[in-house]
């Protein structure tokens, strides 16, 4: 047994080297011994770190209940039919850079194509051959070129306020009390880690289109286990990547990072409200690019701490949210 | 305006031996050191590679129309099938798919629109344009061409190895690592590379030869500033390439050798990089879109004023709007590589950076608008072109400033909304500046009229299609649909499907161009010498349609006094 639970950690570690260095090695043992994939110490590693995650709701020490799955809403999250826009958004940088694109951007595009299209329109019925059989034959206007020079550049300068601001937001730090994640990209599958509540690496994959009917979700977008997040509190994702790039990407969250093999990106928000949120795989990452969905749900913290414990994990500062995770019901009815 | 004091006009009919001599077949065309025939050769060949891209997004398009995988098994059972291979399983089907768009990017770029565009219309018309007799080195020339057989042999061919999870490199046209290296296993992606080493060589040639014949070869009084803006931009492109393919050279072999002599460049596990390669690449690959466009605004440049019967407007800005352009865009390569992870102030650095490219654009938008205005303008097929040419490249480059924000970039990267960018300046502004180019000198190429009513015709049937085409796709990224996608959420169908209807009308459109080239060489008007009248006042106008095997033998003078 003891061979076969090292096997079974090897595995595990191969994945997510993190873990060792977390002194999270009690929850893992946990997992490890009641991994089914004990049985099949020949598994290759990735087979083991999937088999953990189910693993980890079954294991005794969890006593706490997960909480349901969560059903998206139509049109929250997701791409909704026939869509013109961007999606509604649910962080603050989102919320931004929203702004940035519908409210500045969006008309000043608008406006300098309608000013060429009307200018070319008039000049073109204005100037055609029959209307003006004798051209000028002015080449030159140094007062116009300069014009035309120097506006675009004005109206570059003032785009590039609110465009350089945002990006110093989109960097700020995360707060020493984020939740970090460890995102990782396989061929062709999501790799979830919390290395902070010790909860060894799950994967997620994409529902086939039955599936995805069966649970009330849009096909290609569904996964089987999302990433679970806490609404209101901030998030560090360590995005990363085993084989090839693939790329972290959820619109409804303005996230798009890279998951590059040897790095280590991070990226920080904070979710507003509850819910799910799809996304795609965003880097072509060989066959199975376009069927690596991701799906975040955002729970009420009270009820993240409650399903952090059910996963055999520690919520943050520990004590007090075991209490929290009791009061749940009516956490959940505040937020 | 410009005065030649010796000019070639029809006389060359009796004892002018050496300017109208043809070689024999074979070597007319096989052994060319003519730049003209070597430019036939080079339109001809990117029409083909034009039909073979262009039936890949055809594919695509298909598949695409609505959500689910509906044909592009039967593709992969029929590749599977033509190779003595087993039926192929649905990760075949799927690096297939990948297999089509990379085909369809590197031959569109690479066999399509460089060919085309300086290939084709540069070795015609710059030599003629600066009054040479033919390009500085016209046997490198025929070299120039001849490497793109081979090249584009390799690039069809890599399509029946095996590369991967199926047959063909399904790397996209960026190529990058490791998804080039250690993903794709089999000699697929090895072809298409060496594939990108000898077009590049020949285009490297190519760039050495425009440089040494616009510097070197101008006749008497055509100074730098006298040069017509096509002969600019093409001076320009040249030095572009010229400074950024051995770039794309060197990236690429360090991929050969990491896929096939263990170096690890690209492998973070051996102290290498995976966004080496993407810096590199796109230190290429920016100038290269600018490579794709600079000789198109130098065929509109001509187009418009001829038309107009009107100098250019502020040819002088309007020349050095494309000298920065050309300088600035190896300043702005990482805006490619926003959600790479890199550090805060190199993001910004480059969203800055690339927004000040649309100040030269600019230029040239305004300027092009000015010089049509005041003028007395004919609405011939080239012109119309070339007006289409000047709305929908705004529009494609617009989109462009909303992608130059590195904050904004992070949700619309990698979706529909850049394939719907680079669309609308490629697919809508390169190549109505091709067709554009096309309609203009056809006359001159070829010594026959086009039809204008099926000219007319072409362009709005293909107006209207690329529009439908292109247009709904930024409504798909805006909405979050990822490129590269073979099957998508039900959400994104009903742009999709509009999409692919655009496709239908845009072949038709095609259709229309294939029946007035055809119908044109066999039975269309004898051209005129200066077709156009008094607008067209460039140096190819002077000569007969088609100018002899050998123009300027007596080099032409160009008047002091010429304006632009």
């Amino acid at each position: 047994m003891n061979k076969v639970k090292s096997l079974v950690l090897a595995g595990l570690l191969a994945f997510a080297p993190s873990i060792a260095m977390n002194g999270q090695a009690l929850a893992q043992d946990n997992v490890a011994a009641a991994a089914p994939a004990a049985d099949n110490a020949a598994a290759p590693a990735d087979s083991a770190a999937n088999a953990a995650a189910p693993a980890a709701e079954a294991a005794p020490v969890a006593k706490v209940a997960a909480p349901p799955r969560m059903k998206p809403t139509e049109g929250i999250g997701m791409p909704k039919p026939g869509e013109v826009t961007l999606q509604e958004q649910f962080t603050s940088t989102g919320h931004t850079a929203r702004w940035l694109h519908d409210k500045m951007l969006l008309p000043l595009i608008f406006a300098i194509s309608i000013l060429v299209l009307a200018l070319m329109l008039y000049a073109m019925w204005r100037f055609r051959a029959s209307a003006n059989p004798i051209p000028s034959k002015t080449s030159h206007n140094t007062f116009i070129e300069v014009v035309w020079t120097v506006l675009p550049v004005l109206i570059l300068l003032v785009v590039a306020v609110p465009s350089i601001g945002l990006l110093a937001d989109q960097y700020k730090p995360a707060p020493k009390d984020a939740l970090t994640v460890k995102v990782t990209g396989y061929q062709w599958y999501w790799g979830y880690e919390y290395p902070d509540a010790g909860i060894p690496e799950f994967v997620s994959n994409m529902l086939t289109e039955e599936q995805a009917k069966a649970s009330g979700e849009p096909h290609q977008l569904a996964a089987d286990n999302r990433l679970i997040l806490p609404a209101g509190r901030p998030i560090k994702l360590i995005i990363t990547a085993a084989d090839v790039i693939h790329s972290f990407a959820v619109p409804s969250l303005w996230v798009k990072m890279d998951a590059v093999p040897g790095r280590l990106n991070e990226k920080s928000f904070t979710i507003e409200k509850p819910g799910v949120y799809y996304g795609q795989c965003s880097e072509l990452c060989g066959a199975r690019h376009g069927f690596m969905p991701i799906a975040i749900e955002a729970l009420p913290p009270a009820q993240f701490d409650q399903w952090v414990l059910s996963q055999g994990g520690k919520p943050a500062g520990a004590a007090p949210a075991v209490a929290a995770a009791a009061a749940a019901p009516a956490a959940d009815a505040k937020l | 305006m410009t005065t030649i004091t010796a000019d070639h006009h029809g006389d060359h009919a009796h004892d002018h031996h050496d300017a109208d001599h043809k070689p024999a077949f074979f070597q007319r065309w096989f052994m060319s050191t003519n730049h003209k025939d070597i430019g036939t050769l080079y339109l001809i060949f990117a029409i083909f590679a034009g039909v073979v891209g262009g039936a890949i997004s055809g594919l695509m398009r298909v598949e695409l129309a609505q959500p689910g995988i509906q044909y592009l098994q039967g593709w992969a059972n029929i590749q599977h099938s033509l190779l003595g291979a087993e039926p192929a399983s649905l990760d075949q089907a799927y690096h297939l798919w990948n297999a089509l768009i990379t085909a369809h990017g590197l031959i569109m770029v690479f066999f399509m629109v460089m060919p085309a565009i300086i290939g084709g219309f540069g070795n015609w018309f710059v030599p003629i344009m600066i009054g040479a007799p033919d390009m500085a080195f016209p046997r490198m020339n025929n070299i120039s061409f001849w490497l793109l057989i081979p090249a584009f042999a390799l690039l069809l061919g890599s399509a029946f190895v095996p590369g991967g999870t199926g047959y063909g490199a399904g790397t996209g046209w960026t190529v990058y690592a490791p998804l080039s290296t250690s993903g794709s296993a089999g000699p697929a992606v090895d072809m298409a590379i060496l594939s990108l080493h000898i077009a590049g060589a020949g285009s490297i040639l190519g760039a050495v030869n425009f440089i040494t014949t616009i510097l070197n070869m101008r006749a008497p009084g055509m100074t730098l500033h006298k040069m017509p803006l096509f002969v600019w931009s093409v001076l320009v492109t040249a030095f572009l390439l010229l400074l950024a393919l051995p770039v794309l050279a060197a990236a690429i072999t360090m991929l050969l050798t990491d896929r096939n002599f263990g170096t690890t460049f690209y492998d973070a596990a051996g102290g290498g990089d995976p966004e080496l390669y993407q810096h590199l690449f796109w230190f290429f690959g920016h100038p290269e879109v600018y490579i794709m466009i600079l000789p198109g605004f130098g065929i509109v440049s001509q187009i418009i004023s001829t038309f107009s019967k009107k100098p250019v407007f502020g040819y002088l800005g309007m020349a050095y709007a494309m000298v920065a352009i050309g300088v600035v865009g190896f300043v702005v390569w990482a805006h490619h590589m926003f959600t790479t992870g890199m550090s805060v102030n190199v993001k910004m650095y480059f969203t800055a950076a690339t927004m000040v490219i649309a100040v030269p654009t600019g230029i040239k938008i305004f300027s092009w608008i000015a010089t049509i205005w005041g003028g007395s303008i004919s609405y011939k097929t080239p012109m119309v072109w070339a007006l289409g040419f000047i709305f929908l490249f705004t529009v494609g480059g617009v989109t462009g400033v909303v992608l130059a924000n590195g904050g904004v970039d992070d949700v619309l990267h990698d979706t529909y909304y850049v394939v719907a960018h680079f669309h609308y300046v490629l697919s809508l502004g390169a190549v109505f500046s091709l067709f554009a180019g096309f309609y203009y000198w056809f006359p001159k190429m070829s010594g026959r009229m086009y039809n204008e009513f099926l000219g007319q015709l072409h362009f709005w049937v293909f107006f209207v299609g690329v529009n439908l085409l292109f247009f709904p796709m930024h409504f798909l990224g805006l909405s979050g649909m990822p490129r590269r996608y073979p099957d998508y959420p039900a959400a994104f169908e009903k742009w999709n499907q509009v999409a692919t209807h655009g496709y239908e009308i845009m072949a038709v459109g095609m259709l229309i161009f294939f029946i007035n080239v055809f119908w044109s060489l066999a039975a269309g008007k004898k051209a005129a010498g200066n077709p156009w009248g008094e607008g067209a006042t460039t140096l190819e106008w002077t000569l007969s349609s088609p100018p002899p095997f050998h123009q300027f033998e007596t080099l032409p003078v160009i008047d002091d006094a010429a304006h632009h």
